[in-house]
């Protein structure tokens, strides 16, 4: 469904939980879908253990849980283009940009597109930025 | 001003409920409309309408049932409800999708979220 | 924008994390067991003094009550629900769940 607004407001989702030990990596995905389905511009932000989320080769087969490939894959279908990742908080988790998974393709061109590393600061100017944000 | 509030853990277990409670309540007092609460993953114990906590004790459905009752719009995830079989909500509480919380959020000035 | 920091230090790195994304002008507000790093004397006074060197620190004064904080890091503003709604009036949010 999509509503009608008269002015787009941006809405940033922060994730900073780890996936798989709770379920809110899990709920940030899907209300970045919902919320970017009702008209607003939707930043999408991995921070402190969050980043964890977007480690390439995650596998819950084993755990019977559905893991967030298919809402990855949503990312770009919904128009949510503003996925970022602080360095800051890979580089202490021994994390590298050789780490991340994609977050699915351009409609387009069909290519890989890829969350992008930035600064604290960057983000926290971003921040300032947002009608709202919601924390997950 | 126009506030949303989200509430993201359940009663009783954690103090963020009590905190959302506090906040709306001040919140009111300073004139402010409360655009709507919405409770989110283990947050909609919140609105349990089976909950029965020791009489001397805050009984939080029913404070959130009498908030409800002024005429402020609370909702509970109705996904979140399901998955956790809490699909009986004191009055005043409406089960929704988490489309209500994105209108909320468009719409008021402030977004103010608990949790654990 | 208002930082909301509702966890222990002495558990959590929440404290530290929201550190590193402060800018000036913006506000923490310190809540349920976040008030715990308002402490004297502790491991985390020297990241709280760095906080406040920056920004305004404030602390919901019910939830310092309720833990017997009486001796605060200097610097730290008490507050109470109203005060943290007229922090909302000024501020966009953030909370550090």
């Amino acid at each position: 469904m999509r509503t009608v607004l008269t002015d787009v407001k941006k809405i940033m989702c922060t994730v900073r939980r780890a996936p798989h030990g709770s379920i809110y990596v899990q709920e940030g995905l899907e209300a970045a879908l919902i919320v970017a389905a009702y008209g607003a511009e939707v930043s999408l932000v991995f921070m402190d253990d969050g980043v964890f989320a977007l480690k390439r080769g995650q596998d819950t087969q084993e755990l019977g849980t559905k893991g967030f490939a298919a809402a990855y894959g949503a990312l770009m279908d919904h128009d949510i283009q503003c996925v970022l990742v602080d360095r800051h908080a890979m580089a202490v988790r021994g994390m590298t940009e050789a780490d991340l998974l994609s977050i699915g393709q351009d409609a387009e061109t069909g290519e890989l597109r890829w969350p992008r590393v930035v600064e604290a600061g960057e983000i926290a100017a971003l921040m300032a930025e947002q009608h709202s944000i919601l924390s997950f | 001003m126009k506030i949303a509030v989200c509430i993201g853990e359940g009663p009783y277990n954690h103090e963020a409920a009590d905190s959302a409670y506090h906040f709306i309540r001040a919140a009111l007092d300073r004139g402010h409309q409360i655009q709507g609460i919405f409770f989110y993953h283990d947050g909609v114990h919140n609105v349990n309408a089976l909950m029965e906590p020791p009489q001397d004790e805050r009984h939080m459905a029913n404070r959130w049932s009498a908030l409800g009752a002024t005429g402020i719009h609370i909702v509970a995830c109705v996904t979140a409800a399901k998955r956790r079989g809490a699909m009986e909500q004191v009055a005043h509480v409406e089960l929704a999708g988490l489309g209500q919380l994105a209108m909320m959020t468009i719409q008021a000035d402030r977004l103010v979220c608990f949790g654990d | 924008m208002l930082h909301t920091v509702n966890k222990s230090p002495f558990q959590h790195t929440t404290l530290a994390d929201c550190a590193r994304f402060l800018r000036s002008g913006d506000v923490v507000l310190l809540l349920e067991d976040g008030v715990l790093a308002c402490q004297v004397g502790t491991l985390h006074v020297a990241l709280v003094e760095g906080i406040l060197q920056r920004v305004a620190v404030y602390a919901l004064g019910a939830d310092l009550k309720a833990r017997a904080i009486t001796e605060l890091i200097p610097g730290i503003q008490v507050t109470d629900y109203a005060g943290f709604v007229s922090l909302v009036e000024q501020h966009k949010v953030h909370a550090w769940l």
